[in-house]
Formats: structure tokens, C-alpha cells, sequence
């Protein structure tokens, strides 16, 4: 364990790695104002200050979490990111590598999440776990229930919140099933590209039952390539939307 | 012949020459698929490698020290996916390659620990135009030619020849991993800057061995 008298911090560090510098160090502010015994270290960028992440620099901020804290837990933001991070891991010796979790978590909310339970002085396999558990907070609800009567910001001239025609053309849900075309499924860019296509229209859309608007609930969902979704979209723009979205899907995200 | 850490030095060596004669192929075939940084990035890795060879105060005792030295000059210097990937495989070969030289079977533990290390990173499988597709076939190679007995020169003279014969396998494939993998069909009908690469690597280690081959005639063999 750590002795308290030359490591006053908690026994959980972590550690934020990403392309950008400023995403790193602006998380680290972020969680760090949550949980402010808690050692966080930014590696993020490269030396020259371009996007990417730096094997030295990740090393070095492992380094410094490693000297003070019982166990480190690492999120880092995208692709080559989390290679740089195992490569890091595989040059540390295998008693320090134990001490490193790399954590499956969206990045800012799994850092914040992560740094209020280090705070608490939880042991990095519970603060992992609670990082983890953070991609939920995108999750869909088990039920849901009908769309908040929030404002169409496109198309809602006539039909205003609350108006009658909207109401009833929001009542029937139009669903249809695709399959994902593009191999890799719907990871960080088509998953942002159907974001995109759906938030375009006056519609509360759905694939696979998640929100088809927020980008994590899409990543969240871990659709691959060849896997059926259903397609469900209700609201005054429901079929242009249903029509956008499948296509989307089937076209590839233009990849294809 | 054996593979000895000389042969390792001037591998690395002539593999630096090479990527440096290939930057600018290297780079247009990255350009087709990817981000167009690939020659650029190898070339300021290998040519990192080699300032730090010459700066080393003794030369190196083992093959293990000279790919270790790669891998973790790759690393830093590389960037992106590829300084990750030939990074690992660098130093998962390094841990197979303790010894003061290799033979044939030696030669077949140091490719496979560097296959072993770019899919335990990169979780490609064959057929995904990856380096994989130039790096599998070679282990492959290098195992039948070990097992025709083979010395370390013939073992990876046949790895090398299969890696380019993966490369250029590579054209046809659809990308499912990496960048390219973003390009989905159009990926088809160009060849895998990575596997491009691979080949090169290797190659460059059978160069090595037939330079070796010059000084070594003359002297008898035990």
C-alpha cells in the first residue's frame, strides 16, 4: 500500500491520453476540480503540438502515476491511442504493467466518473469499473417512453411543441431492418455521419433501440459489420428520416 | 551462416538505406489508403534507429539488444498506428533473440514473436490488408524452410520472399482494419503500405546476410 507519508495521494491515479493536448489537459482540469486528491496526468498530443499521441510522453505520465499511486487507470481517447498505451504497458515491467487498467470508457465522462470514485480512495480494479460503467450513463432506458416535447429546431414552424398534428403524427412508429454494411460496423466516424443524418430531421429515430441522435449511444452499441439493426422513427419527418437513415446504413456511410 | 548480432546491426542498417530509397513509394501507396504518412514516418523512425546505433558507446552483444533498440527508437519516433505496431513486433522478436546469434529455428522464434506482437496490437487477422498479410505468410515460409533444415539465411530469404508475395497480395483485399478500412471498397486494387513496408524490413535482412556473405568467404567454415 502507499505510505501516507511520502505519497500523501489517493491510492488511484489515472491517467488521460489523447490525440489532442488540449483534450487531455482539459479533462484533467475537468475531473480534477471533481476530485481533487487524486493525482491526474495528461499525455496528450504530439511534442511538436500536431494531434496524435506520443509513446515518450504517455511513458513519462505513467511514469509519475506509477511513483505515487497503487494502481493507474489509463483512458485514452481513440485508435492509435490505445495502441500507444499497450505499447507503453508492454515495456513496463510485469509487476508495474499489473498496476495499469486501460479502461473501455467514453473519455470525459469515464475520467470524471473515474476521478470522483479515486477520490473516495477506491482501488483501481473498483475506479476501472466505475470508468466502465460510465459508457451506461449513454445507454437506452429500458422503456421509453414518449419524446419530451422539445421544440423542432427544423420543419417546426407550423406544428409548434405540444401541437396537436404533431402528436398524432408522432403516434405511429415506422420500423424497418438493415444490415451494417461497412466491416468494422458502426465505430467513431459512421457512427457520427448516422448522428448527423438522423439529427437532421423532425423525427425521434432509433437503431437498435438507442438513440439514432447521440454518436456514444451508436458507438455504445457495438454494431458490426453484417449484424441486423431495426431502424424505428416516429414524428412528423418519420419517413424522410427512416429513408435517410437506413441508407445511410446500407450505403456504407460512403465507404463502401 | 548464423545470424549474428553483426548480421542484426547491418539489417537494421540496410533496412533504414531501403526505407529511405522507398519513402516516396511508400508514401504515395499510404496516400491511396490512408493518411499519406507512412514513407515519411518509417524513414524518420529507421533513420532515428541508425543515429542511436552510432551513438552507442560499445556495439551491442546480442541480436536482442539491436531489435530491442528498434523497437523502442519505433515507438517514440514512428507515431500514429505503425510506431505502436513495428515497435511490438520489434520488441516481442527482441525476447526471442537473447542469444549471441540465431539459427534457423532462431530466425523462425523472431518472426513469429513479431507476429505475434503486431496482432496482439492490432487484433488484425489475415486477409484484413494489414502487415499481417505480408508478416504471416513469411513465419510461415520461415517455418518450412526451418524444417528443411534450413540455416538462418535460407530461413529468411524464404520468409522475405513470401513477405513480398503477401504485399502484393494485398492489392486485391478489401481493408476491415486500420485507416483504410474507412475506404471500404475503394480500398480494393492497392497494395497495404504496411505490408509494403514489412517486405522491405525483411528483405533487407536477406540483403544483410548476402553482404555478410562477401567477408565470410574467405574464411573456412567450421
Amino acid at each position: 500500500m502507499t505510505d501516507p507519508a511520502t505519497a500523501p495521494r489517493t491510492p488511484t491515479a489515472l491517467v488521460l491520453v489523447s490525440h489532442a493536448d488540449e483534450l487531455a489537459r482539459g479533462t484533467a482540469r475537468l475531473a480534477g476540480q471533481m476530485a481533487p486528491a487524486v493525482l491526474i496526468e495528461a499525455a496528450g498530443g504530439l511534442p511538436d503540438g500536431g494531434l496524435g499521441t506520443d509513446f515518450d510522453r504517455v511513458q513519462d505520465a505513467l511514469g509519475r502515476a506509477l511513483a505515487t499511486a497503487d494502481g493507474v487507470v489509463v483512458l485514452a481517447d481513440l485508435g492509435s491511442a490505445i495502441l500507444t498505451v499497450e505499447s507503453v504497458v508492454e515495456f513496463l515491467d510485469p509487476d508495474d504493467a499489473a498496476r495499469v487498467h486501460l479502461a473501455t470508457a467514453p473519455f470525459v465522462e469515464g475520467a470524471v466518473a473515474a476521478a470522483v470514485s479515486a477520490n473516495g480512495g477506491a482501488p483501481a480494479d473498483a475506479v476501472l469499473r466505475v470508468a466502465e460503467d460510465a459508457g451506461r450513463s449513454f445507454a437506452p432506458t429500458p422503456s421509453p417512453g414518449p419524446p419530451p416535447a422539445a421544440p423542432p429546431t427544423a420543419g417546426g414552424g407550423e406544428a409548434g411543441p405540444g401541437a396537436p398534428g404533431a402528436a398524432t403524427a408522432g403516434a405511429e412508429v415506422l420500423r424497418r431492418t438493415v444490415t451494417i454494411r461497412n466491416p468494422l460496423g458502426l465505430h467513431a466516424r459512421p457512427a457520427a455521419e448516422l448522428a448527423r443524418t438522423a439529427s437532421g430531421f423532425d423525427a425521434e429515430v432509433t437503431v437498435g433501440g438507442v438513440e439514432a441522435a447521440s454518436v456514444l449511444e451508436l458507438m455504445a452499441l457495438g454494431a458490426t459489420g453484417g449484424q441486423e439493426v431495426e431502424v424505428t422513427a416516429r414524428g412528423p419527418e418519420a419517413d424522410a428520416a427512416l429513408d435517410a437513415v437506413t441508407g445511410a446504413i446500407e450505403g456504407g456511410f460512403g465507404e463502401a | 551462416m548464423a545470424a549474428d548480432v553483426a548480421w542484426a546491426e547491418r539489417w537494421v542498417r540496410e533496412t533504414a538505406r531501403s526505407i529511405a530509397e522507398h519513402k516516396d513509394e511508400l508514401t504515395e501507396l499510404d496516400r491511396q489508403i490512408g493518411d499519406g504518412d507512412h514513407g515519411e514516418n518509417m524513414n524518420r523512425g529507421f533513420t532515428a534507429v541508425v543515429a542511436k546505433l552510432d551513438a552507442l558507446p560499445e556495439p551491442p552483444a546480442h541480436v536482442s539488444d539491436v531489435l530491442k533498440l528498434v523497437a523502442t527508437t519505433l515507438m517514440s519516433t514512428v507515431g500514429g498506428a505503425a510506431g505502436p505496431l513495428y515497435g511490438t513486433a520489434f520488441l516481442r522478436a527482441s525476447k526471442l533473440a537473447d542469444l549471441p546469434e540465431l539459427d534457423g529455428r532462431g530466425v523462425v522464434a523472431v518472426l513469429e514473436g513479431a507476429l505475434e506482437g503486431v496482432q496482439a496490437r492490432g487484433k488484425a487477422t489475415v486477409g484484413e490488408k494489414t502487415m499481417v498479410d505480408a508478416l504471416s505468410p513469411a513465419v510461415q515460409a520461415a517455418v518450412r524452410a526451418a524444417d528443411a533444415g534450413g540455416d538462418a539465411r535460407a530461413v529468411f530469404a524464404a520468409a522475405a520472399e513470401a513477405a513480398q508475395a503477401g504485399a502484393e497480395g494485398t492489392i486485391p483485399l478489401l481493408a476491415t482494419k486500420g485507416r483504410a478500412s474507412y475506404l471500404g471498397e475503394r480500398s480494393i486494387g492497392h497494395e497495404d503500405p504496411g505490408a509494403a513496408s514489412t517486405a522491405l524490413v525483411l528483405a533487407a535482412g536477406v540483403a544483410a546476410s548476402e553482404s555478410e556473405d562477401v567477408t565470410a568467404a574467405s574464411e573456412p567454415e567450421p
